[in-house]
């Protein structure tokens, strides 16, 4: 049987592994809160939210497991700053402090951040934060077509927006003058509120079951033992320096992403000399954003399992050159930074490819294909329709196929790195005044190989009642497509083009006219290892399913199909042969 | 009068569980069995079964008046993919709702997930033109010869079952009508459900994979429930047969085929309902039901008797139960939230040395290491053993041996050693970490929920349940746990208390600012006839009570609030009044959940629900005090790991039988019967209710053990 001191010993271990596990379930509740409550699609819909506790330094104990890497990774960097303008020893009871500072939080204005401090016994135990994406910030809009911040609408510095409980009036006047759907978003603020609330009442429930006074121990046992067993991963892989370089299509020019990644005892360094100077258009990344996604690839691949604090991103560091488009700095445009920010684990899988075994996936269509409408009598010109043009503001996300696994297809249609889901056609019909006309797989856009890349998908859409309206592109990977691995083709590039054929450019507004459809075909995944050796089965599923037609089985998986459907053995066999010589 | 008889029988996917119940109140008598599921024929071991327990019972066959059925046969079906095949006739443009989803991954970090597979492969979606829009209004007509020329394709790809789910056909169904009405004749051998019947609501990828489901079980749910009915007649069973549904009601054999979605989890529900009878009687206000099996806990939030119940539903989950990893089902369903966590479940060490329990699980076979058949890894009831909390000699009632040296084995290789921990140290982990994932599952669940945790008593029921009950009651704060007596049988039970219940829902979008009363009361009275069809036929004249909400939120939010509609007179109307009273039951509705209700927003209704349903027959209910006439005898000691404290304390031991009622049991103590064990820890004093209930209180309560 035990002795006392042995049990205690164990207890106090596994009292820290249920308080681990306890906050983990705290910001879950808390990012639960923000989906019920919560006004704009994107919070409450598509999940585009991360919430997280952090220690009294700002270092980021856990996070929710509700939300996108941008976010999360981002807010992990942010809250620091708030310590920073209002340290802990000013900070009272009742009060919840904002920002939507690019630089400081998540990149662009959309985002607010907000942060609570938690106090118990009249100290402060610990803060809690979320960062969310409200429908509207005013200026342009969410859209790439600024040319300087200042464009895109208010920037609200790091303010008390409620102070002792009280809330800023003139802080929330100033919001419902400067957005369109004032209502939404400040409906939205209080949500963001609530969540936090929610958050710090269970954390003060968890301290006082286990009667304790502060969680400052708690945090160095978890972000000790993360950083270590991050470490510990890192530790398997060769040291070295690993290049990749990725091109893409940028808002009127190619956008360069050169990436040299350092595997060394101490951590993983990535580091963006060489990557293109910032656009002069609203798509580029503050380094928080830059971190984020690069954070997001790097341990997606290698310590996926180890839960996302200060300790387990610490073994990540990162630098790029002031001014490139990875480190914009202020006054350039940022609204539409998620374009390239989302390319970011694709560049890194191009570095860790080169020393993981077994592989890893290959390129994905990655930037969301968010369809962001404007319509109204003050943007299209009423004489060419005959009917009333309705006023309205849309955005409907949308993904592309993912990079095809080493051992298993690309997903199609679905989100990555990003972590937001779509939208129910029914349900954005039932709120904005258009029509989707198609919303399907796209066939022979996923990339050849071993292993096939997800597909892409067709969407078309119009006004309701044929009126005219204007798109505000803000699409990728319409001229350089997601690229194959150890032999894998490239999936298919995007298309945006009118139902009448013209072709429209991928960034910026645009007029869609009345009774026009606008027609996007979204990006496929590459694929991996060579197509001739798919399985030719698979291949003749794929046929009957219509996601490869009979024409690409051929030119590109050397596979012959008979009158039945099924492959042709002797013929496939032999124009393998003839193709692989 | 004729004496009633009702007998209810649950297969699930081990045993089937039987009960006979006759009288009423406190004459009431209750005979119930268990035996192997068979799972060739499913009806053979329920003949044999009924056989059995009738005549333990002394019943002739003849006598039952009433027999109410559940299975998990549409839910395995599902798991297992085995049901017909099916094909889904859908919008131009939109073949692929099912495989698009909502374009997420449900975990964000693992590279390497699968999706899951839809139940129609793509080459038998087959696109339609025709187009309804958000109003019911007809863009595109029904193309008939698109319509017909898929004939040949179904037929000859053999097509048991069709699904026809059009665009926005929640407010217009008349182009899925049509369809059907042109095809039905010429597929006379193929079923076909409507998802403007099967699941009339907005959101695509919901409402057409849930009528894919009910096609997809249809067929043979179908066969067997004709099988079940012929047997049953054989047998001499004619009385009318009732099928459990998920959402806590009991339908007719009729309504059952043509809707066979809705048995999905049929079995737990029955679980629930149970815990709901029990709160009910006892009188308890807010509950919390906790089921614990081999393989996962089931807990389900109970309010005023009447369990959570919700419209959206995940079934066939193929990732760590993980939400997402399943294919969604809009039916009523009691809510439920299903953790990996139960005897079976395996303890190991993280990339982090942190213990980690499930949801990967041992089954019954290899089972735990102390089952001694080659399950070398240590489980929840490995660690139970060594804690003390099971008796090896006396598991399942003696039936089986326990070898504790294979569990102290298991512990120590997996986690003693890695960790430096003795192996009670270990296994102490392993007890703490999977009350631990139990209490946080149920406290996401029950803000999810919009509902508070602590302040709630817990039912325990199933095998496991009552071993860990005391310790997660101290997790969540809880003062009172309630473990009924024959909790082995706790669905069979349940299904001998659920009303003849039916639930119908309708999509209608209302501002209360602009609130068309007329079209709201057509509604309202359309859903009633729909109701009243379904459950008039299995009432048998007894009095049936209605049920209205309305789920609303503020104008631009994504998630609505049920509200009752506040209106409690004979032939309830919507008029002028009711924007305002609606309008502060909402906002009082929300603030309660989340606090910081907003000042000057509208509000809308989404949907409607009507509920119907028998009423609970209250000469049931009785609520007798307990009197404590002093402490029970122990009938020896056994030296057990207290689980809060770590110590290591001489505990007395109870058989249950052998208590008395009104008698009490201080803690800690261990009270065993047949299939489990109830641990009270230091914290709780029990007490025997005169229904045969345990009834664990918080030693700083007052003795009186009767709930107030």
């Amino acid at each position: 049987m035990t002795h006392p001191t042995e049990a205690s010993v164990a207890l106090v271990q596994i009292r820290r592994h249920v308080m681990w596990n306890r906050i983990i379930a705290v910001v879950e509740e808390q990012a639960q809160t923000l989906v019920r409550t919560a006004f704009s699609t994107s919070v409450r819909e598509a999940g585009d939210l991360a919430a997280a506790v952090f220690d009294r330094d700002g270092r980021m104990i856990a996070q929710s497991v509700t939300g996108t890497p941008g976010h999360i990774n981002s807010l992990a960097a942010a809250v620091v700053h708030f310590v920073d303008a209002h340290p802990i020893e000013t900070m009272e009871p009742g009060d919840v402090f904002i920002t939507n500072d690019p630089w400081l939080t998540s990149g662009h204005q959309h985002d607010l951040t907000l942060t609570t401090p938690v106090f118990h016994k009249d100290q402060v135990v610990a803060l809690v934060a979320n960062t969310c994406h409200v429908v509207d910030i005013g200026g342009r809009g969410f859209t790439p077509d600024g040319r300087q911040v200042y464009e895109e609408g208010l920037n609200i510095p790091i303010l008390h927006l409620f102070h002792r409980g009280e809330a800023n009036a003139t802080l929330f006047d100033i919001v419902r003058m400067n957005v369109r759907e004032s209502s939404q978003v400040i409906g939205d603020i209080y949500s963001f509120a609530a969540a936090n609330d929610v958050a710090a009442q269970r954390l003060i429930a968890m301290m006082v079951e286990f009667d304790v006074d502060d969680i400052d121990d708690l945090a160095d046992f978890v972000i000790d033992s993360s950083r270590r067993a991050t470490l510990d991963r890192i530790r398997q892989l060769p040291e070295g320096v690993f290049r990749n370089e990725l091109t893409m299509d940028g808002y009127d020019q190619p956008v360069t992403l050169m990436a040299a990644l350092t595997v060394s005892e101490d951590g993983i360094h990535v580091d963006y000399g060489g990557t293109s100077p910032a656009s002069s258009h609203g798509i580029n990344v503050v380094l928080n954003y830059t971190k984020a996604y690069t954070s997001y690839g790097i341990k997606a691949v290698v310590a996926p399992d180890i839960p996302n604090n200060h300790g387990s991103l610490e073994p990540f560091t990162f630098s790029a050159p002031e001014g490139c488009i990875l480190n914009a700095q202020r006054p350039f445009a940022v609204a539409a930074r998620h374009i390239i920010g989302h390319l970011l684990p694709d560049t890194i899988f191009g570095c860790l490819a080169q020393i993981i075994d077994g592989g890893v996936q290959a390129e994905s269509s990655a930037s969301l294909w968010n369809i962001q409408l404007r319509s109204g009598t003050s943007v299209s010109t009423s004489s060419d329709y005959e009917g009333q043009i309705p006023e309205f503001e849309m955005i409907h996300f949308n993904s592309g196929g993912t990079g095809a696994r080493p051992a298993k297809d690309g997903l199609s249609a679905t989100g990555f790195p990003s972590g937001v889901k779509g939208v129910p056609v029914e349900a954005t019909e039932s709120v904005v005044p258009v029509v989707f006309w198609r919303k399907e797989l796209r066939s022979d856009s996923g990339g050849a190989g071993r292993t096939r890349g997800g597909l892409g998908q067709i969407i078309e859409l119009s006004g309701a009642g044929g009126a005219p309206f204007d798109v505000l592109a803000m699409f990728e990977r319409v001229d350089n497509a997601p690229k194959g691995r150890e032999g894998g083709r490239s999936g298919a590039t995007g298309t945006v083009a009118l139902g009448s054929g013209t072709q429209l450019r991928s960034k910026g507004q645009q007029p869609v006219p009345p009774h026009e459809t606008l027609v996007l075909g979204l990006p496929g995944g590459g694929g991996f290892g060579s197509p001739l050796e798919r399985p030719p089965l698979l291949v003749a599923e794929d046929i009957r399913d219509g996601r490869v037609s009979i024409d690409a089985a051929r030119i590109d998986y050397g596979v012959v199909i008979d009158e039945t459907g099924r492959p042709d053995e002797s013929a496939t066999a032999e124009l393998r042969r003839s193709m692989s010589t | 009068m004729r004496r009633e008889v009702r007998l209810a029988i649950d297969i699930g996917g081990t045993f089937t569980d039987l009960a006979v119940e006759t009288g009423h109140g406190p004459d009431r008598t209750t005979t119930t069995a268990k035996t192997l599921t068979t799972h060739d024929a499913p009806e053979r071991g329920v003949i044999e079964g009924i056989a059995g327990l009738l005549r333990r019972a002394g019943i002739e066959t003849s006598d039952v008046t009433m027999m109410i059925y559940g299975t998990t046969l549409a839910t395995n079906l599902l798991i297992e993919r085995k049901g017909a095949r099916t094909a889904l006739i859908t919008t131009q443009g939109f073949r692929d709702t099912l495989e698009i989803r909502n374009e997420s991954r449900y975990e964000q970090y693992d590279l390497d997930i699968d999706l899951p597979e839809p139940l129609v492969p793509r080459w038998l979606r087959l696109p339609v033109a025709e187009r309804t829009n958000v109003h019911g209004e007809v863009l595109v007509p029904l193309n008939e010869g698109d319509l017909l020329g898929t004939v040949d394709l179904l037929r000859s790809a053999e097509v048991e079952s069709l699904a026809i789910g059009f665009l926005h056909s929640y407010i217009n169904g008349s182009h899925e009508q049509r369809a059907r009405d042109l095809l039905a004749p010429l597929l006379p051998d193929v079923e076909i459900s409507l998802s403007s019947e099967v699941s009339p609501e907005m959101r695509e990828y919901e409402r057409i994979s849930t009528t894919c489901a009910n096609a997809y079980v249809q067929p043979l749910i179908g066969q067997h429930l004709t099988r079940l009915e012929s047997e049953l007649h054989r047998t001499g069973l004619r009385c009318p047969l009732f099928l459990m549904l998920s959402g806590g009601g009991i339908t007719t054999l009729d309504t059952a085929r043509r809707f066979p979605v809705r048995l999905v989890e049929s079995g737990p529900a029955g679980g629930a309902i149970y815990a709901s009878y029990i709160a009910q009687q006892l009188g308890l206000e807010r509950v919390v039901s906790y089921d614990m099996g081999g393989t996962t806990a089931k807990l389900c939030l109970i309010n005023d008797g009447t369990p959570h119940t919700s419209r959206n539903f995940e079934v066939a989950r193929i990732y760590r139960f993980m939400k997402g990893s399943g294919l969604p089902l809009r039916i009523p369903v009691i809510e439920m939230v299903e953790i990996g966590a139960g005897g079976g479940s395996i303890a190991h060490v993280d990339a982090l040395g942190r213990i980690a329990v499930g949801p990967e699980s041992a089954g019954s076979d290899p089972g735990p290491a102390c089952y001694d058949q080659g399950g070398t890894r240590p489980t929840v009831t490995d660690a139970d053993t060594l804690l003390g909390y099971i008796d090896p000699d006396n598991f399942a009632g003696g039936s089986m041996k326990l070898d504790r040296s294979r569990a102290e084995a298991a512990m120590s290789d997996a986690l003693g050693s890695p960790l430096g921990l003795d192996t009670i140290g270990a296994a102490l982990g392993v007890f703490e970490m999977v009350d631990e994932n139990m209490s946080n599952a149920a406290r996401v669940h029950s803000i999810e929920s919009g509902e508070v945790i602590a302040d709630r008593t817990l039912i325990a029921f199933g095998g496991a349940a009552p071993l860990h009950a005391a310790r997660l009651a101290e997790k969540l704060g809880i003062d009172r746990v309630v473990v009924p007596p024959g909790a082995g049988v706790g669905s069979a039970l349940g299904f001998l208390r659920a009303p003849v219940a039916y639930e119908v829902t309708r999509s209608f979008r209302q501002r209360l600012s602009d609130l068309d009363a007329e079209s709201c009361n057509r509604l309202l009275d359309e859903m009633r006839v729909e109701a009243r069809s379904v459950v008039e036929p299995g009432a048998a004249g007894r009095q049936l009570v209605e049920s209205r909400l309305a789920y609303m939120r503020y104008v631009g939010q994504g998630h609505e609030v049920g509200v009752e509609l506040p209106i409690r007179i004979e032939a309830p109307r919507i008029d002028d009044s009711s924007p305002g009273a609606l309008g502060k039951a909402f906002q009082a509705e929300y603030d309660r959940l989340y606090e910081r209700s907003i000042p000057d927003l509208d509000v809308e209704i989404l949907s409607w629900v009507v509920v119907l349903g028998t009423e609970i027959d209250l000469a049931e209910q009785y609520l007798p005090n307990i009197e404590s006439e002093g402490p029970a005898d122990p009938v020896g000691t056994r030296l057990i790991t207290e689980s809060g404290t770590g110590r290591s304390v001489e505990v007395p031991v109870y058989e249950r039988e052998g208590l008395e009622v009104n008698q009490s049991v201080p803690g800690p103590a261990i009270v065993v019967e047949t299939n489990t064990a109830t641990v009270i820890s230091s914290r709780y004093a029990a007490d025997v209710h005169p229904n045969g209930h345990l009834i664990l209180r918080a030693q700083d309560l007052t003795e009186d053990g009767a709930p107030s």
